[in-house]
């Protein structure tokens, strides 16, 4: 097999001089350091997703301290991990039905958004919250206390789903 | 005999039968609201309308006899045209509420709407708003908004049910529907309303929110409710019985169940007296153990009270299996001809509809199994006899209702031995001395034989410890299929219970018999070689319906079976 080596890199005179190659390289640092950045210290300084974000499905709640969700299931039947679990219950609200039980299965959650798109209420949307850490099983599985969000935090959410309709 | 023509397929049929009639009856699909082969015509939906040649407009099948020569097009451009409208018409009022409709996924206007309705509407006014959440009766909830009028409710309670309840109030787009004045809607059979309205306008208060129809699996069984043995579909979700649906059986049931069947029939199955695992009574405390030492004292003390110190009460409520094993255990091993079953009849609950006085499903066919006393010797009465004289010292007992027999009880107080092979607690299961958990009618597989002679499977819906290598028997659902061991709705509750044969079975094996079986459908070959009303049975052949014993054959309402015509 033939072998093929390199041919020695010679420099030129300028090169090899020195200063000049240590002067362009400060020149480079000192541009950098002037310039905009593009990171952030996280976690001291966080990021605030824009509205188009997919974080955390969660669920709204209304002004008026009732949850919008009518547990019509259908974000179980579409959820292609199968994370959501309902149980529906009769309300005496006009709505009929609310949710009794609303868990869903953060481990399981592929966070498409499908359920956000099947619901017929925009009941279930996707929030910006991307910082999910659990030590346990069962801290993952989110229930309606860990879900629900008030509808004022999920305005910029709920503006853009209404701009893209 | 007359030959029509529909959709170029010709047919021979008579000219007493409406186009819709001899359609179905030749596998061909008519959409329809209104109509309904067991009620009488309304006609007054108009979903079925279909063009025939040389009538000067679209006509309705349901309501249009036959004529010879008659050329019907039910898939015509006219035809289809006349059904978007209709549906279009039907639309303008129902609400936009099927994720909160409890007939969501079994909804015959739903699946019109994706089948026969052009999609969109052209309705800008405000839809009509009626009355929600109308109790009608102590079991049926009314929601008028989503009514379609087809009065197919009014025409069950009518014609079939006897109990002329409901009516129609008010005109036009106003219609409603109403019971009459001091009246409810609290027939025995109330509930059927609900399975054929076509969409979710009556629904279940009992079944009301519980699951939705895509979430639970379906089951073919048979209602254990009285000796009609009525064919029912079970649904069940996460292991659990929600409803009784009736499922169409022209020999037995045709399309109903009362209301009693399919409320109370199954909640013995998740009740909390539910037995979860063999007990034994060791210095006068009931212990809960494992089956091997349950079995181990059940037989260790039997095997000292053999011949005719030992008496046998089998179950009308079990199957036919368990009854043919509970007599061979008895005659076989027990060496006693003390065997009979306990009756349970609620006198004068009967009417020619579907309700039998005979509360139990199987008592035919415990009878037919072998469970027969030999003579009025040693029949129920002397068997009770012979407890009160100390006659007889040890019992075996699989009827789970046998506390409802007082004099039985009572004597069953001086027995020295008493073994109890049933699923629930009572007072039964106090006094024995071993307790078996046994598993319910829809925990297994095996045959009930009802009052007129047919013999049907029976197929398990929820999981015991048991029957849980049986699983591609069961029916399925979603859930059931992707639960993993982590999600709770894959952790299902189940009971450590088995079938009163197997026990039987398990038993005469410890005791040296020199039999024993695995499966029902063993049991039920076996049967079949010694039994001669079964020779040549098999489960297979029972099929979806099961089979009439005998020689007369049962008249069918109809020439073909409505729910197997589809679209």
């Amino acid at each position: 097999m033939e072998v093929r080596t390199q041919d020695k890199y010679t420099l030129t005179f300028w090169e090899k001089l020195y200063i000049p190659e240590i002067l362009k390289g400060m020149k480079l640092t000192l541009e950098q350091m002037l310039k905009k950045k593009d990171t952030r210290e996280y976690p001291e300084e966080k990021w605030v997703p824009p509205p188009s974000y997919r974080g955390a499905p969660v669920l709204v709640l209304e002004r008026n301290g009732v949850e919008r969700c009518v547990a019509c299931g259908l974000c179980s039947r579409v959820c292609p991990a199968l994370a959501i679990e309902v149980q529906a219950a009769e309300t005496e609200h006009e709505k009929e039905r609310y949710p009794e039980l609303f868990e869903i299965n953060m481990l399981r959650c592929i966070f498409c958004g499908f359920c956000e798109e099947v619901c017929p209420e925009e009941a279930i949307v996707m929030s910006p919250t991307y910082e999910m850490v659990f030590t346990r099983y069962e801290d993952a599985i989110f229930g309606k206390d860990k879900l629900l969000m008030s509808a004022e935090e999920l305005a910029p959410r709920l503006e853009f789903l209404r701009s893209h309709r | 005999m007359i030959t029509i023509t529909i959709d170029g397929k010709e047919i021979q049929t008579e000219p007493s039968k409406t186009i819709i009639e001899a359609a179905f009856e030749h596998g061909i699909y008519v959409p329809h609201f209104c109509w309904h082969p067991a009620l009488s015509i309304s006609g007054n939906c108009r979903m079925c309308l279909v063009e025939v040649e040389k009538m000067p407009k679209q006509v309705i099948a349901c309501s249009t006899r036959c004529m010879d020569g008659m050329v019907v097009h039910v898939n015509s451009e006219k035809a289809v045209q006349a059904r978007e409208a209709v549906m279009e018409f039907i639309l303008i009022n129902h609400p936009l509420d099927c994720p909160i409709c409890d007939e969501a996924g079994e909804c015959k206007l739903q699946d019109y709407a994706y089948h026969y309705s052009v999609g969109e509407s052209r309705f800008d006014e405000e839809k009509g708003l009626k009355r929600k959440r109308v109790a009608l009766g102590p079991r049926v909830l009314f929601d008028a908004e989503r009514c379609i009028s087809c009065s197919r409710c009014i025409r069950f309670c009518e014609d079939l049910a006897g109990y002329p309840e409901l009516t129609f109030v008010e005109r036009g787009d106003h219609v409603t529907i109403e019971t009459f004045p001091g009246r409810q809607l609290e027939n025995p059979y109330s509930m059927n309303v609900i399975d054929i309205c076509p969409v979710g306008a009556l629904t279940s208060r009992d079944f009301r929110f519980k699951a939705r129809a895509w979430d639970m699996s379906e089951t073919p069984g048979v209602c254990p409710g009285c000796a009609r043995g009525c064919s029912m579909d079970m649904w069940v979700r996460q292991n659990e019985i929600l409803r009784l649906t009736p499922r169409e059986n022209q020999e037995v049931n045709n399309f109903w169940m009362c209301d009693r069947g399919r409320l109370e029939s199954f909640r013995h199955v998740h009740e909390e007296t539910r037995i979860e695992q063999p007990m034994l009574r060791k210095d006068g405390v009931q212990l809960a153990v494992g089956w091997d030492e349950a079995l181990a004292a059940a037989a260790s003390e039997l095997r000292s009270w053999k011949g005719d110190t030992v008496a046998v009460i089998a179950s009308p409520y079990d199957t036919c299996e368990d009854n043919f094993l509970a007599a061979r255990f008895a005659r076989e091993i027990l060496t006693t001809q003390f065997l009979d079953i306990l009756p349970h009849v609620e006198a004068g609950d009967q009417d020619e509809f579907l309700l039998r006085e005979d509360k139990t499903p199987n008592s035919a066919g415990a009878r037919i199994a072998g469970v027969t006393p030999v003579d009025d010797a040693h029949n129920l009465d002397s068997i009770v006899e012979g407890l009160q004289s100390g006659k007889i010292k040890a019992v075996v007992v699989s009827d789970v209702r046998a506390h409802e027999h007082a004099g039985f009880m009572q004597a069953l107080g001086k027995a020295q031995f008493v073994v109890a092979i049933v699923s629930n607690a009572s007072a039964l299961t106090e006094r024995a001395d071993v307790v078996l958990s046994a598993s319910t009618f829809a925990e297994k597989l095996g045959t009930f034989l009802n009052f007129e002679g047919q013999l049907q499977l029976l197929r398990p819906a929820v999981n015991t410890t048991e029957n849980e290598r049986w699983m591609g028997a069961f029916a399925m659902s979603r859930l059931d299929k992707f639960a993993s061991e982590f999600d709770r709705w894959g952790r299902m509750k189940r009971y450590d219970a088995r079938s009163a044969g197997r026990v039987f079975s398990l038993l005469a094996q410890l005791m040296g018999g020199k039999w024993g079986y695995d499966h029902p459908e063993d049991i039920f070959e076996e049967m079949a070689k010694r039994i001669e009303a079964l020779h040549g049975l098999t489960y297979e052949g029972l099929g979806r319906w099961g089979v009439r014993l005998g020689s007369e054959q049962p008249g069918h309402l109809l020439p073909y079976k409505y729910s197997d015509v589809r679209p």
